[in-house]
């Protein structure tokens, strides 16, 4: 209850301000329909051929937009000093990352439910099964845990923007290497033995790594 | 929360020292402020008062000295000395698109606060804000939103107060509230550490007077009533 308290208390008020601005709402998935449109035409394909590319897509997208999202959720704190509000409550450095990653999740989540039967028209996928459902999750977990660590360094200096893609995607490329590979096998309808036995057990395996390191992290971070 | 009666200072700071980069912004500062007492700390920008009122709260760590909070030592990160303190700084620490009523709420769940209803309803009231509880903090002029920091300070029931120019865009009507309030406060035998450029207002308010210089305590006067 310690933990879970404030950390469901943080993560609800991040949710409530995002219904009630809904700024970071819109502009991800404007910004993530562009991004399949861009790709679309880069890549130059016929439609209906666009399948062997269409889980890096995704996850390019989704990537992108977990980046606007991350950099919202701290510089959100820093308007009038909402993260000094949080380091002088009597709660666990433990409890603001999870409250924050929590927010953040269930943001990115939304943006990706909203989004994904619009690339499944466009690129002509098959997207809406629960095994895709559980990668997304399970890959945006990762996303998330890490995103939020990294936008907590970045927010506390200049060049936040800059600073959290360049620290972000190299950290998170297991997790977008196994998201894709999963994708790739569950939107080909093919065999899921490899999905079940190793891209989502590897995924889960970072969301635990990476939570616990994060969260750990964090708190020496933002030690007074 | 009460003021604990035993003789010890409600705040105590000895030897402390902080520097940012090549500026010693603090210099082996001592002092010491007494329950009931509010001291008022002046002195010229860049003098470290705002810097003395962040390691107090717990938002910077010093590089030296000690510090004590209602007789306990503070190390590093402390929850108790958290609940002990209220911090109202330059920043307002409350989110735009938030009403009143649901920021205090929110700082009531980090603090545990029990029945929060009646707390948030009570620091309302103390600083003239209860018929503007349900509007969003981004609708209140600038006097308004620092009397909701002040009263979100209050809200856990602290024993030791920390105003960072409390009376920083306010009318003549807040400064007067929050002057009662300090009153009242100091009465039921709690503290406050407030800095301000205003003398006047520091004068009225404080029961003592303490001027940083330098990152040093330069005077240290008892005030007549």
């Amino acid at each position: 209850m310690k933990l879970l308290r404030p950390t469901l208390a943080i993560a609800w008020k991040d949710v409530r301000l995002e219904l009630r601005s809904r700024d970071t709402v819109i502009s991800a998935l404007v910004f993530g329909l562009i991004v399949v449109v861009v790709f679309n035409f880069g890549l130059n394909r016929a439609p209906g051929s666009l399948a062997p590319v269409a889980p890096g897509l995704l996850w390019v997208a989704y990537s992108f937009i977990g980046v606007l999202a991350m950099n919202r959720t701290f510089a959100r704190e820093l308007e009038h000093g909402g993260l000094d509000g949080l380091l002088i409550a009597p709660v666990s450095r433990d409890a603001v990352f999870l409250g924050k990653a929590l927010g953040s999740l269930v943001f990115m989540l939304v943006i990706q439910a909203i989004l994904l039967p619009v690339f499944a028209v466009m690129l002509g996928l098959p997207a809406l099964s629960p095994v895709l459902g559980l990668i997304i999750l399970l890959a945006t977990v990762g996303f998330a845990t890490i995103g939020t660590f990294f936008a907590g360094i970045a927010v506390q200096t200049r060049s936040r923007e800059i600073l959290l893609p360049v620290l972000f995607f190299p950290v998170v490329v297991p997790i977008i290497i196994a998201a894709v590979e999963a994708t790739a096998l569950a939107l080909q309808g093919g065999p899921a033995g490899p999905i079940w036995s190793r891209w989502i057990p590897l995924l889960v395996v970072f969301d635990a790594l990476f939570l616990v390191v994060c969260s750990w992290i964090f708190a020496f971070v933002f030690e007074g | 929360m009460t003021a604990p009666s035993e003789p010890t200072a409600a705040i105590a700071v000895a030897g402390l020292r902080k520097d940012f980069g090549d500026r010693r912004v603090l210099r082996d500062l001592t002092l010491q402020v007494g329950w009931g007492e509010i001291a008022a700390l002046f002195g010229s920008n860049g003098a470290g008062k705002t810097t003395l009122l962040r390691i107090l709260a717990g938002l910077a760590r010093p590089d030296a000295g000690q510090i004590s909070l209602a007789g306990r030592r503070i190390h590093r990160r402390s929850d108790h000395a958290r609940r002990l303190i209220g911090f109202a700084g330059h920043d307002t620490l409350l989110y735009n698109d938030l009403t009143c009523r649901e920021n205090l709420a929110f700082y009531a769940q980090l603090y545990g606060i029990r029945n929060p209803a009646a707390h948030i309803a009570a620091v309302l009231r103390q600083v003239n804000l209860s018929d503007r509880a349900d509007r969003r903090v981004r609708t209140l002029s600038h006097g308004m939103q620092q009397r909701l920091s002040v009263a979100r300070a209050l809200l856990h029931e602290p024993v030791i107060l920390l105003l960072d120019e409390p009376e920083s865009g306010l009318d003549q009507t807040s400064i007067d509230t929050l002057g009662q309030l300090l009153h009242d406060w100091a009465a039921a035998g709690k503290t406050a550490l407030l800095t301000t450029h205003n003398e006047q207002i520091g004068l009225a308010w404080a029961h003592r007077a303490l001027g940083l210089n330098n990152g040093g305590l330069a005077y240290d006067n008892r005030l007549s009533r």
